[in-house]
């Protein structure tokens, strides 16, 4: 560039001027501090909006989680009430709801907690006989102490004979319909990834339910599931289940629940295991066609170690989505019969309506608590070990 | 000198005020948008959206229907007034919520603007709603749009048929269920129901326990109370008139749909314009909807009564069910207790403390508009409203209802089922005290819920809700609900 004196001089920022005697411009300076923060300004919008978006609403909510909120004219009132919703929950006058109802535990009961104790204490053990970290025993002791919990909560209900509570139904979603899930989108990946006619037809079929949104797919089940006055009546009543109520049921409203949630969801784990199928080399395939292995030995030996990794973070968010779950026991049963298809989110939601915000917020935080302590520790102590494996 | 202006000034300032407050004329409230925030269409919203057509060519005044789910109008209403947003320029909601919105000075006194309003007509609204529902404390704080009794509706026809009366107890309900159900009401060759009473978890099915157990626990009036000991704020669930209420409605499932469990009003209310239904409990609605185009299947078939009472009853000081004596049952008719429950007390209108004068002004006129005779007396007729009489006028005059399609004797039958429940002396009044919707729709909903569902008993249920109750009592304050429950049964002691 040349200036209007004749000398030519270098604009670009981090270029001193050629002539040291005269103090640098206000620009050529703004330029520099711009250049030298370049990388914190560039992510600064990002941080600002995690920081409005996550981060204060999940600050705001633990400060409600441990509060008595009121709405009065002008804005809110707040009072500290310390762990209050929280043993409210756990200990409290809605144990029943959060956790289940506690009489007396029958012999399959105590086999069952008893079993579990020894198991996690031999695991324990273990542990500490064989390799030992301060960091390591503290994230065990942490795993160890929410499966016993959930261990015996579900000898003293389920296998005692008594119903189980908002937690005891969202960990029946999430470990009974994500691992239906993953079998069946497993399959029909693999299938998909077959030279097979007509995969592609099948490929955008398996796929659209999961465009559908979780609402609209609770009032499609519900209907599909009416056996008096649903597009499916006749088909109902030819089985001879026009008398059928599958939502007075607790067992059967959960598994069609279920089945509404597996519907919606198998695509998502079908897409991006097929993705993964596709993406396996089919020099080592052929390979083991050359070598005389038969499908499934190719299946278990070349494509599912392939796929793994793939799989494992499919299932994680699966997982975690499966912890949400709210909009399909809202639409389809509201909760009922009883509360025995409320999950935790439902739970909080149903609070919060009735304006109890500490309530909800504290079972929010709960859920919270349970989804990191199962998914970290199923990420640590299984996944990792598995990877180390293969 | 300056006196006399000032004087000038005031006259011509209550004037212009008194000039605005009933609008005659075109263009009056020009540039004013009224929003609206109620539950979804078209019941009760699709009304407001109508009418607001016709004020907006009358006034100039926008106004803006926002629909929200049922069970989210309240939480929303109280956020957007409590904190300042101010979005919402008049909610229409349950009249008993209001309670809590007027608590926290957060909803207008509209008795100014009432005296101001020569259209209104306010001494033909119905006692009951012109002083219980409209009034908190002694101020009008909102404009009734819909009237809410629960009653007992039969198909005549079919009652006919088998020779038998309109239940007048819970034991005739039960025998006329029973030698209903399984008989083609239809005509269409499949067995219907002998009694449809919704029982959805989180819909209205504490509205109809409420209306059961009514007649076996309030016998001495209105002001007895049905829900609390007015003298102490305790709970009057845990007895025995409660445990056979929740053991009737169990019960009348015997004779119901198979998925009644996860049916709310509306499911119940398409059983029955389908004809499939021979008894049930619902609110004002169903004498409009039986001459609706899609209740072809009962028109001029229905049949409505107050709803049934029982002869025994809760006597508070043994604690069990005695039989009816004139002592214990003052109210009784052929030693029948009733007590007529004016569950959830109708829509009404409330306007926002906080929004602009002439935004206030405008919302009362419309909200008079809806209320009027002229507007409210053909609204009522229709069946897809929601609206039911809650006017003198209306209940009185069987013209408009024989114009709408009843026949002069359905018309006589209905309207004065819906007497017989409003001006009764034992009338329940519904929950009318901060968190009603925390005794009654997370509470006493959710403990009948899982008694319905068979996880626990009656008595394990009504002994949870009196401790959930007493939780959220000792929350809101045990005197200021005690003061607030006192004054919403007319008690001013």
């Amino acid at each position: 560039m040349t200036s209007t004196t004749g000398r030519v001089v270098n604009s670009q920022p981090g270029y001193l001027p050629a002539d040291n005697s005269q103090p640098p411009s206000r620009r050529f300076r703004f330029n520099e501090w711009l250049d030298g923060h370049a990388r914190q300004l560039f992510i600064t919008p990002a941080v600002v909006m995690i920081l409005i978006f996550s981060i204060f609403p999940l600050v705001a909510s633990l400060i409600i989680a441990f509060s008595r909120v009121r709405l009065k004219a002008g804005g809110y009132q707040v009072r500290f009430v310390g762990f209050q919703n929280f043993s409210k929950q756990i200990f409290g006058s809605e144990q029943f709801h959060f956790l289940g109802t506690f009489t007396s535990l029958t012999f399959l009961g105590w086999a069952v907690a008893l079993s579990a104790t020894g198991a996690i204490l031999w695991w324990m053990f273990r542990y500490i006989t064989t390799g030992f970290s301060v960091v390591g025993f503290i994230g065990r002791l942490i795993t160890a102490l929410v499966i016993l919990g959930i261990s015996w909560m579900f000898a003293a209900t389920f296998f005692s004979g008594n119903p189980f509570g908002t937690l005891g139904v969202t960990l029946f979603y999430v470990f009974i319909g994500c691992a239906i899930q993953f079998i069946i989108g497993l399959a029909l990946a693999f299938l998909c990834s077959q030279p097979i006619r007509g995969r592609n037809f099948f490929r955008v079929v398996f796929f659209i339910p999961m465009m559908i949104t979780p609402i609209g797919v609770g009032y499609l089940f519900r209907m599909m599931a009416d056996t008096t006055k649903g597009p499916f009546s006749p088909a109902w009543q030819w089985f001879g289940l026009n008398d059928f109520a599958w939502a007075a049921n607790p067992w059967t409203a959960r598994l069609f629940i279920i089945i509404g949630d597996s519907w919606q969801w198998i695509p998502f784990i079908f897409i991006i295991l097929l993705a993964a199928f596709e993406n396996i080399p089919r020099d080592y395939v052929e390979a083991g066609q050359v070598d005389g292995a038969s499908n499934w030995q190719i299946f278990r030996e070349i494509s599912w170690p392939q796929v793994m990794p793939v799989a494992v973070t499919v299932m994680l968010i699966r997982v975690i989505e499966g912890f949400k779950i709210v909009d399909l026991p809202n639409i389809m049963t509201s909760g009922g019969p009883g509360i025995a298809t409320e999950s935790m989110s439902l739970h909080s939601l149903f609070a919060w309506r009735s304006l109890d915000l500490g309530q909800s917020a504290a079972i929010a935080y709960l859920l919270l608590f349970v989804t990191v302590v199962i998914c970290v520790s199923f990420f640590n102590l299984i996944v990792v070990n598995r990877m180390r494996r293969i | 000198m300056k006196s006399t202006f000032k004087s000038l000034l005031a006259g011509v300032a209550a004037a212009a005020v008194l000039g605005t407050a009933t609008p005659t004329f075109a263009g009056e409230f020009d540039g004013v948008t009224i929003n609206i925030l109620t539950r979804p269409g078209p019941v009760i919203a699709g009304r407001l959206v109508d009418r607001g057509k016709e004020f907006t060519e009358m006034t100039g005044a926008e106004i803006r229907v926002n629909e929200v789910p049922f069970a989210e109008i309240f939480q929303k209403l109280l956020t957007d007034w409590a904190t300042g947003t101010n979005s919402i320029d008049v909610g229409v909601f349950a009249s008993g919520w209001a309670v809590e919105l007027v608590d926290g000075g957060l909803v207008e006194n509209l008795d100014p603007y009432i005296a101001k309003d020569d259209k209104i007509d306010i001494d033909d609204i119905a006692p009951y709603f012109r002083e219980f529902n409209q009034k908190i404390g002694g101020n009008t704080y909102l404009i009734t749009v819909d009237g809410d009794f629960q009653m007992l509706y039969y198909r005549r026809d079919i009652l006919e048929k088998i020779g038998m009366e309109p239940p007048k107890d819970w034991d005739d309900y039960m025998k006329v269920a029973e030698a209903m159900n399984g008989m083609d009401m239809n005509g269409d060759g499949e067995a219907d129901y002998g009694s449809c009473i919704f029982k959805k978890r989180n819909a209205q099915s504490y509205f109809a326990i409420g209306s059961i157990a009514a007649g076996f626990t309030q016998t001495k009036g209105t002001g007895e109370g049905l829900w609390f000991d007015p003298e102490t704020m305790k709970p009057k669930m845990n007895n025995a008139g409660w445990a056979e209420a929740f053991r009737i409605y169990k019960e009348t499932g015997k004779y119901g749909p198979t998925d009644e469990l996860n049916q709310d009003i509306g499911d119940t209310r398409a059983l029955v314009q389908a004809g499939r239904c021979g008894l049930v409990i619902d609110w004002g609605d169903i004498g409009p909807l039986s001459i609706d185009e899609s209740g072809a299947a009962i028109r001029d078939k229905m049949g409505a009564v107050i709803m049934p009472g029982s002869r025994k009853v809760l006597n508070p000081a043994t604690g069990e069910l005695q039989q009816c004596d004139s002592e214990l049952c003052p109210h009784a008719t052929d030693g029948v207790n009733h007590a007529p429950y004016a569950a959830f007390g109708g829509w009404a209108g409330a306007v926002n403390a906080k929004s602009d004068q002439k935004v206030k002004e405008a919302s009362y006129a419309f909200l008079s508009y809806m209320n009027q005779a002229e507007q409210s007396n053909v609204d009522v007729t229709l069946g897809w409203t929601g609206y039911n009489p809650y006017r003198n006028s209306q209940l009185n005059d069987t013209s408009k209802w024989i114009e709408a399609g009843f026949s002069p004797e359905f018309a006589d039958n209905y309207l004065g089922a819906i007497k017989d429940s409003l001006n009764h002396p034992n009338m329940a009044s519904d929950v009318r005290i901060p968190g009603a919707q925390q005794y009654t729709g997370v509470v006493l909903d959710r403990e009948l819920a899982r008694f319905l569902a068979g996880e626990i008993t009656a008595e394990q249920a009504l002994t949870n809700i009196e401790a959930g109750w007493e939780e959220i009592t000792e929350d809101f304050g045990r005197d200021t609900q005690q003061q607030m429950y006192k004054l919403s049964l007319g008690i001013t002691n």
